[in-house]
């Protein structure tokens, strides 16, 4: 390394390193160029100073100026809910039933809900609010306690099968089979007519048996047709839709051990304004229902937004 | 520039430049060109085009709030942002057509950091005089007087650096709103902030960096030095004429033995980066010619030929030293890496043209709903879910009809009607210069097919028409899947 030596073409000294006769200049550093340098240096060391830095044994320094990550992001949050603070207020204010009646708070408790779903509904809903076996589909038309806004919101707010509130959706279905109600045989025909209401199952001989017996044992519940009874969140079994599958062997296993879904009551942990955009939200997906007396005149003549 | 510094040192203090004042046909033509190329700086902004009671009435906007770039009677969309990448392209090609053509012609006259230079230069010989006046201030021991003058002078720098920081944040909104709003206070926070900080870079680097900023800081001497070649348009000593170099009275004496060269170091004196062109093509020299213009004055006065130092190629320099003619200048455009260059640019050139020509102001698009690709619904039927967006690019409202293209038996409705209302065709108004969207529910009987093609189609309802179509597909169900 000590090839040191003045460079012909241009006059300069060489830092003595050689590559496959590539060499390089020692050309002085432009001053500006070094007070820059410096200029970083003294920055880095008032940065150590004022800034968390340096990790120490336990937890690192922690900076003259006190800044943490997690306070600019406490502070980003609070900023955040001041901002919203009137939309919250706002939606506390408005029966969910006059909500349609507001379109611009609509589409802001709808937007708010889609955010407050993705926190804590899609765990057992799905991203797309889309269900899987067990977890309702709440996109689609079947509802079991209800879709309208109002039916949505107390099922939010008070959860299925809750102990401890008394508002909460609550039924219970007898375990048919389990209980020996029906004998397995009944079970097997009881299944078999409830396929056939909508038309899953072509009509049997088993099917026609089951039918006095859905007459004595189902029919309170799910009402003499099978469409179900929302009061007692008692399924529709003449669609298409089967919460916990609809092939013969899952409705008989249904019919002998029942199934009871539950929902936490969400208002011990959101607020009520989080509860009703999580329940615009919800009814905006596709499946909403009216309210009974149906203000049908603004929804169909409903203009471009 | 070749005086070796000693070994040791550590760092190179910035040798202070003091170009002295020159006349001649390059120091005109830098005069004409830095009056236009400020005069588009600063007027731009405050062109008006009138695009109608929806859009912005400024010639040249890019507003970033509301996502649109106008420019005269062109408006781009975001999703149209190939044009301006085009444009950049062609800009970056555009560049190397020039090097390649006549050389670093951008350095020495258009590019901002020259243009900026040049005017703080003349700032300078303004407050200070020319040349040795400002070498002798600067020897000068600080006093009041110096003070005085400096901080006159860096005041004006100041203004000057305000000024251009000022002028470009009127691109980016109504230039006679945002100015009113500026000095009232009123304006956000952020154009203060770019203000601030082209304030301070134009002074910097306009008054104190200078050369430094071309010689240390742009990549764009290193490239070029890759692209040039003998048969670049460079500013060449002619050294086989001016060597050796000796005054009029010696040459007088012994005429033979010297060349055309008085070294009377005018073009030094001259020179913006402060080099000596004598000593060859440099990374230094940004070929503003200016010691072109120095040098034919001084062989005026000797009586010489002009053109010892002169724009040419290395190797005409060598034809003319062999005696021939050079080659006239335009001949250096049937260079085959110009003419590739040239293809390029005006391929790109015209085929965005093209596609400027051909656009549509009517467009559609669809995502579909993957997750869950498809929904069952109570009675059995299939839904399938899309977010449409219908962009009108006129200036005006208009009425759009959608209906479904090749998908038997479809209907479709909205998230804001009732299924009960689905239909075929959903007719909407798209206000002026918007982006509609649309959630749109469609069913359709599948039969056995568990996918099937189709398409949105989308027409203009006015008589002067137009549409678009969009494909996407339609999900079903595996049969059986559900029993």
């Amino acid at each position: 390394m000590a090839n040191k030596h003045i460079d012909d073409a241009t006059g300069v000294e060489t830092v003595g390193h050689e590559w496959d006769g590539i060499e390089e200049l020692n050309n002085p550093l432009p001053r500006w160029w070094l007070l820059t340098f410096y200029a970083c240096i003294l920055f880095s060391l008032g940065y150590v100073v004022v800034y968390p830095a340096i990790p120490m044994l336990s937890k690192g320094t922690e900076g003259l100026w006190g800044w943490t990550s997690r306070g600019q992001f406490a502070g980003e949050l609070k900023d955040e809910t001041d901002r919203r603070a009137p939309l919250m207020a706002a939606l506390a204010a408005t029966p969910i039933e006059t909500l349609p009646g507001n379109p611009q708070l609509m589409e802001q408790a709808v937007a708010g809900g889609r955010a407050a779903f993705r926190v804590n509904c899609v765990q057992c809903h799905g991203a797309s609010a889309q269900g899987t076996s067990s977890y309702p589909n709440l996109a689609d038309d079947d509802w079991l306690w209800g879709g309208n806004l109002q039916e949505i919101e107390q099922t939010i707010t008070h959860g299925i099968r809750q102990p401890g509130d008394d508002a909460t959706r609550i039924s219970l279905m007898p375990n048919f089979g389990k209980d020996g109600i029906l004998t397995p045989a009944q079970v097997t025909q009881v299944a078999s007519y409830v396929r056939t209401l909508s038309g899953t199952e072509q009509p049997s001989s088993a099917a026609t048996a089951g039918q006095p017996l859905f007459a004595t044992n189902c029919a309170v519940c799910h009402g003499p047709d099978g469409k179900g009874l929302r009061q007692f969140g008692a399924p529709n079994l003449t669609d298409k839709i089967w919460l916990y599958g609809g092939s013969a062997q899952a409705v008989a296993g249904s019919v002998s051990t029942a199934h009871a879904g539950v929902m936490p009551a969400w208002n011990t942990k959101l607020e009520a304004a989080t509860i009703r955009m999580l329940a615009a939200y919800v009814h905006s997906l596709g499946g909403g229902e009216d309210f009974a007396p149906a203000p049908a005149a603004p929804a169909t003549a409903a203009p471009a937004r | 520039m070749n005086k070796s510094p000693a070994p040791s040192q550590f760092y190179e203090k910035r040798r202070a430049v003091f170009p002295k004042a020159i006349d001649g046909r390059f120091r005109r033509l830098k005069w004409a060109i830095m009056a236009a190329t400020l005069a588009v700086y600063y007027i731009t902004p405050w062109l008006r085009w009138h695009r109608g009671p929806y859009s912005p009435d400024q010639a040249v906007l890019i507003d970033l709030a509301h996502r649109r770039f106008y420019m005269f009677g062109i408006e781009i969309w975001p999703h149209e942002f190939y044009f301006v990448a085009g444009l950049l392209i062609m800009a970056g090609i555009g560049l190397f057509l020039v090097t390649s053509a006549i050389g670093r012609a951008w350095c020495g006259y258009t590019c901002p950091q020259t243009v900026w230079t040049d005017l703080f230069q003349h700032v300078d010989r303004l407050i200070d005089g020319d040349r040795n006046a400002q070498l002798r201030l600067q020897g000068a021991p600080w006093g009041p007087a110096k003070i005085l003058r400096r901080t006159f002078k860096w005041s004006i720098y100041l203004a000057i650096s305000f000024g251009t920081g000022g002028a470009w944040i009127l691109y980016f909104a109504d230039a006679p709103t945002l100015l009113r709003d500026f000095f009232a206070l009123r304006a956000p926070s952020v154009a203060y902030a770019t203000v601030g900080v082209l304030t301070f870079v134009t002074f910097w680097f306009g008054g104190f960096m200078r050369e430094q900023v071309c010689i240390y800081m742009c990549p764009w001497p290193r490239i070029q030095t890759a692209m040039l070649d003998e048969k670049s348009l460079i500013v060449t000593y002619k050294d086989w004429r001016g060597e050796p170099r000796g005054s009029v009275k010696k040459a007088e004496k012994e005429p033979e033995k010297f060349g055309d060269c008085v070294d009377c170091n005018q073009c030094v004196a001259v020179c913006p980066t402060g080099i000596d062109i004598r000593e060859g093509p440099q990374i230094g020299c940004i070929t503003c010619a200016l010691c072109i213009d120095a040098c034919d004055k001084v062989m005026a006065q000797v009586g010489r030929t002009r053109g010892l130092i002169d724009y040419a190629t290395l190797e005409d320099s060598a034809r003319e030293e062999a005696g021939a003619k050079p080659l006239p200048h335009y001949k250096l455009i049937w260079h085959p890496r110009t003419l590739v260059y040239l293809g390029a640019w005006s391929a790109i050139g015209f085929a965005l043209l093209f596609a400027l020509g051909t656009r549509t102001h009517i467009d559609l698009s669809v995502a579909k709903d993957r997750n869950p690709s498809f929904m069952l619904l109570s009675d059995g039927t299939v839904r399938n879910a899309y977010t449409l967006k219908l962009r009108n690019m006129e200036a005006r409202p208009r009425e759009m009809e959608i209906s479904l293209h090749d998908l038997p038996g479809g209907v479709m409705w909205t998230d804001d009607m009732p299924r009960s209302a689905a239909t075929a065709r959903i007719t909407r108004k798209v206000d002026a210069d918007q982006i509609l969207p649309l959630r749109v529910f469609v069913t359709a009987p599948t039969g056995d097919d568990t996918e099937t093609d189709f398409a949105f189609e989308l027409r203009a309802m006015d008589k002067e028409g137009g549409g678009d179509t969009a494909k996407t597909r339609f999900d079903g169900p595996e049969e059986n899947e559900h029993d």
